[in-house]
């Protein structure tokens, strides 16, 4: 169909180049938004990928993506039982197959009957199936040595993100200098950045401390909160533990002290805890904020705000594909919580494979049932492995004049710091890149391994760092952690 | 901290004014008394609370989750609780959830994507090839070959590539470019995202969303957590629900005094209303996005579910592209599908994908980076979209049953869209246009002076009155009118047709027999 006559001044008066959705006039808050963990550095590991692929010839065969805490992607199983009971839940003929154990269907069976007709096909009420969220409830009280926890306080999400964000934006309120302020530990998981800018919240950050292995010092927190009552209101408080990039697990007693001074100081505390289950060094024990809030007693247990993350995507899960994450709301206002959940129930649901995945994840097989012996085995396997990767990623980079690497207390990740020649930082600074991402994006030329530099995180002004996964399978981990210690050092000898 | 003081110097405020130019709140008043010492703490002291809590979130509204259905679960429970009531069950006619009605899933479907979860059936026997071929296609494009591993932010590539075929086919040949195909967690995430990139400015210069009234309230639910400016455009009940370009052109003129409007939705089958939309309407809308210069976003999520033998699906792509360069090269254009409704019902898998195209080159990268931050869509949800637009075809070993599932859900939602007109326009003081596609009725109800004055004793729209009466004496859950927008002055209310159809026999005859005691009652 032409051009309907007398529109031809209309067409001169738009021009070609004109659209209605350019730089200029998109939301500015979502271009301040950064995710480095997919940021620049992997999209040019795409590219190589797709250079190798074409045959062009590189100083490596593979790109190792240790960026991203993906443990299936780098060919970690998933636990056959929870894959069990999905299967028979996705389609239900198979609860006549011989090839499935009876606990798994009768788990099957239990969760479709709580689904509407009975099937994954229909969406869930809002803040998640009934039935799951009481076991998430149960499983709380289990991990929590019997703390009470209400099904009616917890929120299934598409994956943790989901839940961060939407306390997130409940949280965010004012303008100006009452604009709400968010603290987080630098280094931070950038999902918090990247949330706050989004919601034009303020981002107020606190430093962990290297030289303790990452210990969250109430006094730095402290500090960062009387700077930031000159420009914002500041009202929560985000923790993650165990730590993302940095893989401190906090003790109890930091615990208690970021508790009271969240108290002292008005602030509602968001913990991440996706990693709570993995937690490898000697000596270190996961404490939920949870339990330890409930057993510091009044005035804390029944009025401190808190919401507490968790995910199927890490831990001896890794089914991260799934999206599957709860919150547990500790505290809240009633009427808040209610606009929770309306807010919640715009998007109508978390995807009910996830949900299933969770609710396995969180009521795994007992001693009697018969699939607990592999489960048993699968998961010590996943994790012993893991346990193994952090040590030896902390023992290699450790060998290596120039790079020092924090002890891997838990998570899935190392983020060593690095001594960068004063002439690669100017190089740096010439190419407008931040010294660690030029490193980085030189290792990813040189040796295909594809890490995220600690800007992406945060981190002290003059040092830099960069974040490895601890994932890629153990008989390449040593060789990898030595070719990227030696590129290290090949490129000081380059710029000294 | 640098960076948050240079957030506040840039004046990267949130906006002053609310969508109805209502000022600003409190907090400005509290801005000039900055506290520099911890707040004093009272007995009853929350940090987040209803007053501190995000204003636009508190704006929000959901009614197909809202009051009424809420209402409903507790009449559920006081009926578990065997609290005697006048029905013995409630209803959930409130929602566009097939299977909880008791649709079934598609065969096909659900054994690909148990292939794809366990594995280890790729050997046994009682799983067709075609299902097993298509598990295995699917497993390969994984990150370790496993739906546990993140996809790339967009997508599957070969998911967004088989969608792009899928979207080739439909449109009889007009390109899809796979890298215009953005997979995501139902299409209300994409529509989500999509809007969320669009809004910017202040004051008079807050973008505007234009919105078909009646709507499916996801639009004015985002718009309200944006903080961007609703402008209602009127669909024609008297015609159909028509969309009248006239009434765009009134719409959009009003709405340049207060905001500047950037964006155009259409819902085409319609939600609530159910109308197909012409072939010369959809061209007609195109032309005015042109010549408006507005971002159109087409939620064609119902393009499988047209019933009237006199309507079809014309895809807002395929006429833009028919309609030459000049609009297919310039009209920047979301289309958005999903695994929802269709003869699928996959509602709790969250699958669903946009395809837009003539973004601005450096749009594509702001668009990818903001959704990487969420890294990826359920990879369940993205398999159940592959096999959507990538059925068995004929040869297939499955193709036949395939066809019949899909045949029998799609005539049986045709032959229930009739029944519920039908019996709708039997009763007297109800009128409900025909059901051309979609899931629902959206029947306009008559409701007397002496019920809109209890309605008003009770505070409560008379059409949300009308529903909690409704619900209250006959266990029927449907959605107020108001909940979607209506013309002032009429009322309406939503009804799903997706009761199995002697239930939904049933449930008509019982409103029916509830308006005429209502009209009685309030004559």
């Amino acid at each position: 169909m032409a051009l309907r006559t007398g529109d031809h001044s209309q067409a001169a008066t738009n021009g070609l180049k004109e659209k209605v959705l350019t730089l200029d006039t998109m939301n500015p808050c979502v271009q301040k938004v950064e995710y480095a963990v997919r940021g620049p550095i992997v999209l040019r590991a795409l590219e190589l990928e797709q250079e190798l692929r074409q045959g062009v010839k590189k100083p490596f065969t593979e790109v190792i993506r240790a960026n991203i805490g993906d443990a299936q992607a780098m060919g970690q199983t998933p636990i056959t039982f929870l894959r069990q009971v999905l299967a028979l839940c996705v389609h239900p003929d198979l609860l006549n197959s011989p090839d499935f154990p009876d606990d798994a269907k009768r788990r099957a069976e239990r969760i479709l009957q709580a689904c509407g007709g009975h099937s994954l096909g229909a969406y869930s009420i809002s803040s998640g199936t009934q039935l799951i969220r009481e076991d998430v409830a149960r499983y709380i009280e289990r991990r929590d040595g019997g703390i009470p926890a209400d099904p009616n306080n917890i929120f299934l999400s598409t994956g943790a993100s989901d839940a961060i964000v939407t306390l997130l934006k409940l949280l965010v309120a004012g303008e100006g200098r009452t604009r709400t302020g968010v603290l987080i530990p630098i280094p931070q998981y950038p999902l918090y950045s990247a949330a706050l800018a989004e919601l034009n919240a303020v981002q107020v950050d606190y430093y962990l401390d290297e030289e303790r292995a990452w210990a969250l010092d109430v006094a730095e927190l402290r500090r960062a909160l009387l700077q930031a009552r000159d420009h914002c209101r500041p009202r929560a408080l985000c923790i993650i533990n165990p730590g993302n990039p940095t893989g401190q697990v906090q003790t109890r007693e930091c615990i208690e002290a970021v508790i009271r001074f969240a108290f002292e100081e008005g602030l509602f505390l968001l913990a991440d805890e996706v990693y709570q289950d993995n937690v490898y060094a000697e000596g270190s024990q996961f404490y939920s904020f949870k339990k330890v809030l409930t057993e510091m007693g009044p005035p804390y247990t029944a009025r401190q705000e808190l919401a507490s993350f968790h995910s199927v995507s890490k831990g001896y899960m890794g089914e991260c594909g799934f999206r599957g994450g709860y919150v547990e709301v500790v505290n809240m206002d009633a009427a808040v919580q209610q606009q929770m959940q309306k807010l919640r129930s715009v998007r109508l649901c978390p995807p009910t494979p996830g949900q299933v995945l969770l609710d396995v994840a969180v009521s795994p097989p007992a001693p009697s049932d018969p699939s607990f012996a592999q489960f048993q085995a699968e998961r010590r396997a996943v994790l012993a492995e893991l346990a193994a990767k952090a040590k030896l990623t902390e023992q290699v980079f450790n060998e290596a004049p120039g790079i020092r690497c924090n002890p891997v207390q838990g998570a899935m990740y190392s983020f060593p710091r690095v001594q960068l020649p004063p002439r690669a930082v100017q190089r740096a600074q010439e190419l407008g890149l931040a010294p660690d991402m030029f490193f980085c994006l030189r290792l990813l030329e040189e040796t295909g391994i594809c890490v995220v530099p600690g800007s992406g995180f945060g981190q002290r002004e003059g040092t830099y760092h960069f974040r490895m996964t601890i994932l890629p399978p153990m008989e390449k981990l040593r060789p990898l952690l030595e070719t990227l210690s030696q590129f290290h050092a090949k490129f000081t000898r380059e710029y000294s | 901290m640098q960076r948050a003081a240079a957030l506040v110097r840039r004046g990267c405020y949130p906006r002053t004014l609310g969508p109805w130019g209502r000022g600003q709140s409190s907090a400005a008043a509290e801005a000039s008394a900055v506290l520099k010492v911890r707040p004093e703490r009272s007995r009853r002291d929350r940090i987040l609370t209803l007053e501190s809590m995000n204003p636009q979130v508190k704006a929000v509204e959901y009614a197909v989750r809202g009051p009424i259905v809420l209402k409903a679960g507790e009449i559920e429970l006081e009926l578990q609780r065997g609290i005697k009531k006048p029905f013995t069950e409630v209803i959930r006619a409130n929602i566009g959830d097939a299977q909880a009605m008791g649709q079934q899933p598609i065969t096909f479907l659900r054994q690909v994507m148990a292939l794809c979860t366990y594995p280890n059936l790729l050997d046994s026997p009682s799983f067709p090839e075609d299902a097993k071929k298509r598990a295995r296609r699917i497993l390969q494009a994984c990150g370790g070959n496993s739906l546990g591993s993140y996809s790339a932010s967009q997508g599957v590539n070969c998911i967004r590539e088989d969608v792009a075929a899928y979207i080739t086919r439909r449109d009889g040949g007009v390109p899809a470019d796979p890298d215009n195909i953005y997979l995501t967690t139902g299409a209300s995430d994409g529509i989500s995202t999509i809007l969320k990139i669009l809004v910017s400015g202040g004051g008079k210069s807050r973008t505007g969303v234009m919105i078909p009234i009646p709507q499916y309230p996801l639009y004015s639910a985002v718009i309200s957590e944006l903080d961007a400016i609703q402008v209602n455009y009127y669909l024609d009940e008297d015609n159909c629900w028509a969309l009248n370009v006239n009434e765009l052109r009134r719409a959009v003129r009003e709405a340049k005094e207060h905001c500047d409007p950037k964006v155009l939705c259409i819902i085409n089958p319609g939600n609530p209303t159910g109308q197909v939309q012409s072939r010369k309407c959809i061209e007609d809308v195109i032309h005015f996005a042109w010549e408006e210069k507005l971002f159109l976003l087409a939620d064609e999520v119902y393009q499988d579910n047209v019933y009237s033998p006199d309507c079809r699906f014309h895809s807002f792509k395929k006429v833009l592209y028919e309609m030459g360069p000049e609009y297919s090269s310039n009209v920047e254009l979301a289309s958005f599908h999903s695994t929802s409704k269709g003869y699928m019902g996959e509602c709790g898998y969250r699958g669903g994908y946009m395809e837009v195209i003539n973004l601005h080159p450096e749009i594509k990268g702001q668009l990818v980076k903001l959704l990487s931050v969420r890294l990826c869509p359920p990879v369940s949800g993205q398999a159940a979209m592959d096999i959507v637009v990538n059925p068995p075809v004929p040869g297939e070993e499955s193709f036949e049953q395939f066809s019949r599932e899909k045949e029998s859900v799609l005539g049986n939602l045709a032959r229930k869209a009739k029944l519920t007109e039908d019996l709708f326009n039997q009763v007297p003081g109800i009128h409900c246009n025909p059901l051309q596609g979609a899931m629902y009725a959206f029947p306009r109800i008559f409701i007397p002076a002496k019920a809109m004055e209890a309605a008003q004793a009770h505070k409560m729209a008379p059409d949300m009155f009308y529903c909690m009466k409704l619900l209250e004496e006959t266990g029927i859950c449907v959605v107020p009118g108001s909940g979607f927008g209506q013309r002032e002055g009429t009322y309406h209310f939503r009804m799903t047709i997706l009761p199995p159809v002697e239930k939904l026999k049933t449930v008509l005859q019982k409103v029916k027999d509830f308006h005429i005691k209502f009209l009685e009652k309030y004559a």
